[in-house]
């Protein structure tokens, strides 16, 4: 595998968030949040529905306001100015988990639109970029095809390659594969392991405990709007230190 | 009743009301561009930030939507040269045409616009792209897909519209059948005559239609 996608001339801290609180008009939806993300790092974010971890990493790219507290990216204070606001975002791929694939246009042009319209790559720079990362979700066949045509995990895929298309520092998986179909999660979540061999700074929501401990540096568990325990895998596993955290992986990995 | 048919007079007249309906067609088809530019932009104002402008918007919509299209035509055609403005009953019927159905198109449109996931919006903000560009390159085509429909039919009621612009006698297919009417008194041989004609042009129109929507709209959809 190529290493294109991933990018050397980074600070070391690419994320901190330091006393992050947001609330939806009188509720509450993040308590006080601290989170270090260093360069090449991967986290897993699980925690019950509810918990704010969606609401936790769309602020990372500002699709949900903070209130309090301040984020950074890449070394950026993201505030709310537009500006910033647009850089960080640049600089942020997000998967999503419905894929949010764009229905009219195709593939190939899923993948061109934002490094054309956002970065001001020529056409034939931006196909040749968008052609290589497809390829690299195994999904260069399809290049031509509409988004409709495709099976989810394959639209998951290339929602991945579309994000990469934007050469980000770091990438957010909002729950990736709980729209799929069971028989294509794994290739979805082959695709985001072979990213993080590669050393992608990664942030992941997600209830595949088997990929948090395949591949996560440390899993934050959140609860509540508060970030509650935070391990290494191999420990955040064996020894959870919280009854909450006990509690939640007996329930999602009695089911499994 | 002893009638007999006499078409001599819409025979006659035959190049006249065959010109006629390319007059009609014309400002069918300004009011329709006219229309849709209004429509979308007025979706646009409707959704900006500042409030005068979305309360503009609503207002035109409902001033618009709430008064009979002859009135419209009249004040424009009556109000303009007030303010210095003298047009031509062609350019008053197509301006006429257009404010008229773009007032619906803006609601059509609308309606297009929100039923477009939450979701397209944010995956074209987390690439970095703008939000008037989330809006011109990743909305408007799936909202104009979704509404199409509503929208053309909206068009087809334009395009017979286009006969109440007789009454300041533009250049179309109604004023000249009139005209010839008024010659021969042969009111059920003109109008016959008329009515199959609107009832091609309607044809010809919806044909246009499935066109554009063949040649813009052809990706599938689940």
């Amino acid at each position: 595998m190529t290493q294109a996608a991933i990018r050397t001339d980074v600070p070391e801290q690419m994320i901190t968030m330091t006393g992050v609180g947001k609330w939806y008009g009188a509720f509450q939806a993040l308590h006080n949040v601290d989170i270090t993300v260093n360069r090449g790092e991967k986290i897993v974010l699980c925690g019950p529905s509810g918990s704010g971890k969606s609401t936790l990493i769309r602020c990372i790219n500002h699709l949900e306001a903070y209130q309090e507290g301040q984020i950074h990216v890449g070394g950026m204070l993201l505030g709310h100015q537009a500006k910033t606001i647009d850089a960080v975002r640049r600089e942020v791929g997000m998967v999503f988990q419905q894929f949010n694939l764009f229905p009219h246009l195709t593939v190939l042009q899923n993948c061109m639109l934002a490094p054309v319209k956002a970065l001001g790559l020529s056409k034939a720079e931006a196909e040749e970029r968008a052609r290589q990362l497809l390829e690299r979700v195994k999904i260069s066949e399809q290049a031509e095809k509409y988004p409709a045509q495709l099976s989810g995990g394959q639209q998951q895929r290339v929602a991945i390659a579309r994000a990469l298309c934007m050469r980000p520092q770091v990438m957010l998986f909002d729950e990736p594969t709980s729209a799929l179909d069971p028989e294509m999660v794994k290739e979805v979540l082959d695709t985001m392991i072979a990213l993080a061999e590669e050393g992608m700074t990664m942030i992941c929501v997600t209830h595949e405990m088997g990929f948090a401990r395949q591949v996560a540096d440390r899993v934050i568990f959140m609860a509540s709007g508060a970030i509650v325990e935070e391990a290494p895998p191999a420990e955040f596993f064996s020894n959870p230190q919280h009854e909450r955290t006990r509690k939640f992986l007996g329930e999602i990995l009695g089911r499994h | 009743m002893n009638y007999t048919l006499d078409f001599t007079p819409v025979i006659d007249g035959l190049p006249d009301l065959l010109t006629a309906c390319l007059g009609t067609f014309t400002l069918a088809i300004c009011g329709m561009l006219l229309a849709t530019v209004i429509g979308i932009g007025g979706v646009v104002l409707r959704q900006s930030p500042i409030k005068a402008l979305r309360w503009l918007v609503i207002g035109f919509v409902e001033i618009i939507r709430n008064t009979p299209f002859l009135v419209q035509i009249f004040f424009i055609y009556f109000a303009l040269p007030l303010a210095g403005i003298r047009l031509d009953p062609t350019p008053t019927a197509i301006i006429a045409l257009g404010i008229n159905g773009g007032a619906y198109a803006i609601e059509i449109i609308r309606g297009g616009v929100q039923s477009i996931s939450k979701g397209q919006m944010e995956a074209g903000l987390a690439l970095g792209l703008h939000k008037a560009q989330v809006f011109r390159l990743i909305i408007l085509k799936p909202a104009l897909r979704a509404i199409y429909p509503s929208l053309t039919s909206q068009f087809v009621l334009l395009t017979l519209s286009t006969s109440i612009a007789s009454a300041i006698s533009a250049y179309e297919l109604t004023s000249v059948s009139q005209r010839i009417e008024s010659d021969s008194f042969r009111s059920f041989e003109v109008y016959f005559t008329v009515t199959a004609f609107y009832l091609v042009i309607s044809w010809v129109m919806m044909r246009i239609f499935a066109f554009f929507s063949a040649r813009y709209f052809a990706y599938p959809v689940k």
